[in-house]
């Protein structure tokens, strides 16, 4: 039997482009879990895939969009959010997922990225943050931490990290929550709950990058670095998100935002009909 | 992670473990090791045969540990390892 | 929505802004995003006012990137959509609209030109921004390009663009410059019916039996949007046509970029139109498009009161250049004059279109507008070197 013909077997394979199969990512690579994961999610929903967009930008995970069934958007650097909001608004009954690296939501896209969660504009956003610019080789970005090593750090980096969870529910955000790339049953169960949810919603999914951060900071093997995440992640659900920074002897995950607010659409269709109504009276 | 029994369960006569089939696509593995490394009931190792990517897929040491967690399945970057529960005819 | 409150037929006098938000909500469009700018914000302003009347969607984005983002997203959902802004604003869509033509997305922006480079000169019209929509993104491309001049115009050629946009699968721009953005004059907006509009083509196959970037004859791909069951995945990488990035094939780059480029100029003897006065027998011909063509029009006509043979060719379509047009008219002519409001932009068309015929250059920048009687001068000039 073909590897193809195995794969058809798979339980998910027909939410994935079989067809385009092997993915590109490194082996143990953080991207290749969250889709496994938000699949999975896609399944335990079943979820119409003729009414999902999933919209990616640049980067390893960018090419995210290319690998699910369903219409997607691979957009350019930073600005998956800002075109999905187009067709969210043009369409607001399509299930809008941005999937994006932590360099191009919070870097290039880093405006779009609070703009959108400040107008709580539907959507869920999940970010693979892999702490550098794997892509193109290696560069370090907003969520690098202090000291590492990066192509473009080669004497250690000298810029804070972003807080990534703060960030988002700072800016507004409904849902907000933090895994690893190991914490793959409570990854699938925060997607499914953003995906059933009204809003601006946020998943930072902390991955490893093997081939490129990970070896250039020593930090072993994917698997190592999974053992790594084990000893030092702490489930803290409503944990206050601004105290959640990510540190090497400690990452904090959970759920720390889980609020309910007017989306953009709800207040847009309010106006709406508070206008025709008044057109009509003349 | 790894769930260890140190005592009976008061209703192991009545619940029925499930029964799993553990399915390897074996060519689709990029030996990244998760499956194993992660699995509860240890139900894995790496295999000696070298796949045509060039990694050592994984291989099942006694599917009857397996208890459908279903980690593997999802933890899998690759989606090259799936369980699927035993269809039960009677007295398994 | 009842027909009288989407288009708003009768006799109007109008900003040239509002005729052109006017255009765009007869032909169709349902979506604008937008960033307030000098002098493009009054069409953001008419749209946040009267989209939602008509059942669209106004959003101001928080800069113009988020702007050509958010219509390119809206026209892939099915909404026809546009956005509005000027010389600075038109700069930093440029990445985005190199996005549009490559995922061949139907939308339509306007710039309504102003004093550049960089801030300039917000509240003076120019038309420094010609070259840019043509050149403006990374790559080789083509797209269509409308110079309106006059307020009808901005209504007339703001409907003409959506439907240059959904035949061709390509973002379609209005140069119109800040005179005419701001300009108050009498527009007839007809009755509905009396309006043509034309929408993109759908795939007539199945989705199991749909490649969303495999060209029709006229090089055009149906195009499926999101939602309708057809699963598209597009790029913005080299891809083929299935849609899946293929990015170390020469073959798939040349293929796709090629046709990106032949779909427009295969097309060009549809898509160009040009307004001639007094041509067929002239001696000098004015070249002009936008606003400066009001004043060569009063120009040609003393011209002739004086004796010279000279006539006007109004390009309408200013992208794809009217480079045939141009040539043929150029070898029955003595010289070529043409006013532009910048330091040389059309021209160099002209001149490369119009190859030994002699052409005379009126650059004017600033702010202020060419007069007719320095029209007149330079034509008579060239009518007797």
């Amino acid at each position: 039997m073909t590897t193809i013909e195995e794969f058809d077997k798979h339980p998910l394979s027909r939410y994935v482009r079989v067809e385009r199969f092997p993915h590109i990512w490194c082996e143990g690579c953080g991207n290749g879990v969250i889709l496994n994961c938000f699949v999975k999610a896609l399944d335990d929903l079943n979820m119409d895939m003729n009414k999902l967009v999933v919209v990616s930008g640049i980067g390893c995970i960018g090419r995210i969009a290319g690998y699910i069934k369903c219409d997607s958007f691979h957009t350019t650097h930073g600005r998956p959010i800002a075109l999905a909001t187009g067709i969210k608004l043009a369409n607001p009954r399509l299930a809008i997922a941005v999937i994006s690296g932590d360099g191009d939501l919070f870097a290039i896209g880093g405006n779009h990225f609070i703009h959108a969660a400040r107008r709580n504009i539907d959507m869920t956003v999940i970010c693979s943050n892999n702490f550098n610019y794997g892509m193109t080789g290696g560069q370090f970005g907003p969520t690098t931490p202090l000291g590492s090593y990066t192509t473009t750090t080669p004497y250690g980096n000298i810029e804070h990290p972003f807080n990534l969870v703060h960030l988002a529910a700072a800016s507004g955000a409904v849902y907000v929550a933090r895994w690893t790339a190991l914490h793959v049953k409570r990854l699938t169960a925060s997607i499914k709950k953003a995906l059933q949810k009204k809003g601006f919603k946020f998943i930072e999914v902390v991955s490893p990058c093997p081939e490129i951060y990970g070896r250039r900071n020593k930090l072993g093997r994917a698997v190592d670095v999974m053992k790594q995440y084990r000893q030092t992640s702490e489930i803290r659900h409503g944990y206050d998100p601004s105290k959640a920074e990510i540190t090497q002897e400690k990452i904090i995950v959970g759920e720390f935002v889980d609020i309910e607010k007017p989306t953009y659409a709800e207040l847009l269709q309010k106006q709406f009909f508070k206008v025709q109504k008044k057109l009509k009276e003349g | 992670m790894p769930v260890r029994m140190w005592r009976q369960p008061l209703d192991i006569e009545k619940v029925k473990r499930p029964k799993a089939e553990i399915h390897i696509i074996k060519n689709q593995c990029k030996g990244c090791g998760f499956c194993i490394q992660f699995c509860p009931q240890n139900v894995l190792e790496e295999s000696e045969e070298i796949n045509e990517r060039g990694f050592h897929p994984p291989r099942v040491i006694d599917e009857n540990r397996c208890v459908l967690c279903s980690f593997c399945t999802s933890v899998c970057p690759d989606f090259a390892i799936y369980t699927v529960e035993k269809a039960c005819k009677d007295g398994c | 929505m009842e027909k009288e409150r989407t288009v708003l037929s009768g006799v109007h006098f109008m900003n040239g802004d509002d005729a052109c938000a006017e255009g765009a909500i007869a032909a169709g469009c349902r979506f604008f995003a937008g960033y307030p700018i000098t002098p493009a914000t009054e069409i953001a302003e008419r749209m946040a006012r009267r989209l939602i009347e008509v059942g669209g969607t106004y959003v101001q984005m928080e800069d113009e990137l988020a702007s050509m983002a958010a219509i390119i997203g809206a026209s892939w959902a099915g909404a026809k959509s546009m956005t509005a802004t000027s010389g600075p604003g038109f700069s930093l869509m440029q990445e985005n609209i190199g996005l549009a033509v490559m995922t061949e997305t139907p939308c339509v922006v306007v710039d309504i030109m102003r004093g550049s480079p960089s801030t300039g000169q917000p509240t003076e019209g120019a038309q420094q921004d010609v070259m840019q929509s043509k050149w403006g993104s990374h790559g080789d491309y083509e797209i269509i390009a409308l110079a309106p001049a006059s307020v009808q115009e901005m209504f007339d050629l703001t409907i003409e663009c959506f439907n240059l946009a959904e035949t061709y699968r390509v973002p379609t721009f209005l140069l119109a410059d800040g005179f005419t953005g701001h300009l108050w004059e009498r527009v007839v907006i007809p009755q509905p019916e009396k309006i043509k509009i034309i929408e993109r083509k759908k795939p007539s196959v199945p989705p199991e039996e749909y490649l969303p970037f495999k060209p029709d004859k006229d090089l055009v791909p149906p195009m499926a949007c999101f939602g309708e069951g057809y699963q598209v995945h597009v790029t913005g990488l080299t891809h083929d046509e299935r849609g899946y990035p293929k990015t170390v094939d020469p073959k798939i780059q040349h293929e796709l970029v090629w046709r990106l480029r032949e779909k427009i100029r295969k097309n060009s003897g549809k898509i160009i139109r040009t307004h001639e006065f007094m041509l067929k027998d002239a001696k000098v011909a004015v070249v002009s498009y936008g606003i400066p063509s009001r004043a060569s029009m009063n120009a040609v006509k003393g011209a002739r009161k004086a004796g010279i043979k000279a006539g006007l060719l109004r390009l309408i379509t200013v992208w794809p250049f009217p480079e045939k047009k141009v040539e043929e008219l150029s070898n029955r002519v003595k010289a070529l004059v043409v006013p532009e409001m910048n330091l040389g932009q059309v021209v160099r068309e002209v001149e490369r279109a119009a190859k030994e015929t002699p052409v005379h250059f009126l650059p004017k920048i600033g702010g202020e507008l060419h007069s007719p009687s320095e029209i007149l001068e330079v034509v008579r000039r060239a009518a007797k070197a």
